[in-house]
């Protein structure tokens, strides 16, 4: 075991005011604004430079398919709650309930990437994959990347939930705080799809 | 690392009383509710077949609300530290930066015919 122990986990550090753990996803959170913001920013590019959009004619909501994305939009914002829920119970000293609360973040989350799963597949049973045009190489590539976030927090919810978890005996405040960390990013998530629904499949 | 180890084993006392914070749960619910009705919302005008620059305008306000619903409540922006603000106001010139990247492109490529 290492002696070395990340300082200011728990208290806030007398500089930021806040602990380091917060301070740093805030600033992993800028920096995926950055990269997000790289990507929409391409969009407008290529959609404004476009004759048509989407090139092969039509629109967005008659080729991607609105009733599925819309049923992910609210699997999100349940599982945004249920987030928060989970951090909530950890502060009234709750366990049960916060494994209730992360449990269920962890299967919306799941089910978010079924559906998904659903509508990628449909796209490739009609040969439609990112080289197809500009139009799914910007879906693709702007779903794809959410949802391998989607992923990412899949593994460090489920962290949190189980072995994760372990800390709580031992240290509640500091479990807390890494619930709060992890539903900043879970939010985060669910922020960037509240633009991506409408950007891609409505407009 | 002594100051870590006094964290450790020192368990702060939470600002408010679990009573008191129960009280703040119900907020969570009402943003809850809200977004999910902003979605109805967004989904519902999308079939108004507006044209296009008005559904555009449209559809960014109701996602802006909705993405401040959850920034300021779920994610506590509405009552945060100044150093978050800070490096949140950074990220944001820059993101309108990464914006404007296009209009700025058509530009250059005026000057350039």
């Amino acid at each position: 075991m290492s002696d070395t122990v990340i300082p200011y986990m728990v208290k806030p550090h007398p500089v930021t005011g806040i602990p380091n753990g917060k301070f740093g996803i805030w600033l992993f959170l800028a920096s995926e604004v950055m990269l997000f913001g790289a990507l929409f920013s391409s969009y407008v590019l290529i959609r404004t430079g476009a004759p048509h959009w989407p090139p092969e004619g039509g629109l967005s909501s008659e080729i991607l398919n609105v009733p599925l994305a819309t049923l992910n939009t609210g699997i999100l914002i349940t599982s945004s709650i249920t987030m928060v829920l989970a951090w909530a119970s950890c502060k009234l000293g709750e366990l049960p309930k916060f494994k209730l609360w992360m449990g269920a973040t962890i299967l919306l989350s799941f089910g978010f990437l079924i559906v998904k799963y659903f509508e990628y597949s449909h796209k490739f049973e009609l040969g439609h994959y990112p080289s197809h045009d500009n139009f799914y190489a910007v879906y693709f590539t702007l779903t794809g990347l959410h949802g391998v976030h989607i992923l990412g927090g899949i593994v460090v919810n489920s962290y949190l939930l189980g072995p994760g978890s372990k800390l709580w005996a031992t240290d509640r405040e500091h479990f807390t705080n890494r619930v709060e960390n992890a539903g900043l990013y879970w939010h985060f998530v669910d922020l960037v799809w509240i633009f991506l629904f409408p950007c891609l499949y409505l407009l | 690392m002594t100051e870590t180890a006094q964290e450790s084993s020192h368990h702060e006392s939470p600002h408010e009383s679990p009573a008191e914070f129960k009280k703040h749960l119900s907020r969570y619910y009402v943003v809850f509710v809200a977004l999910l009705c902003l979605t109805g919302i967004t989904v519902g005008v999308s079939y108004l077949k507006l044209n296009r620059p008005l559904a555009i305008t449209v559809a960014l306000i109701i996602a802006s609300i909705k993405a401040g619903l959850v920034a300021g409540v779920f994610m506590h922006l509405l009552d945060e530290k100044k150093v978050i603000y800070a490096v949140l106001l950074l990220t944001a010139l820059f993101f309108l930066l990464l914006m404007l990247l296009p209009s700025l492109t058509i530009l250059e490529v005026f000057k350039s015919t």
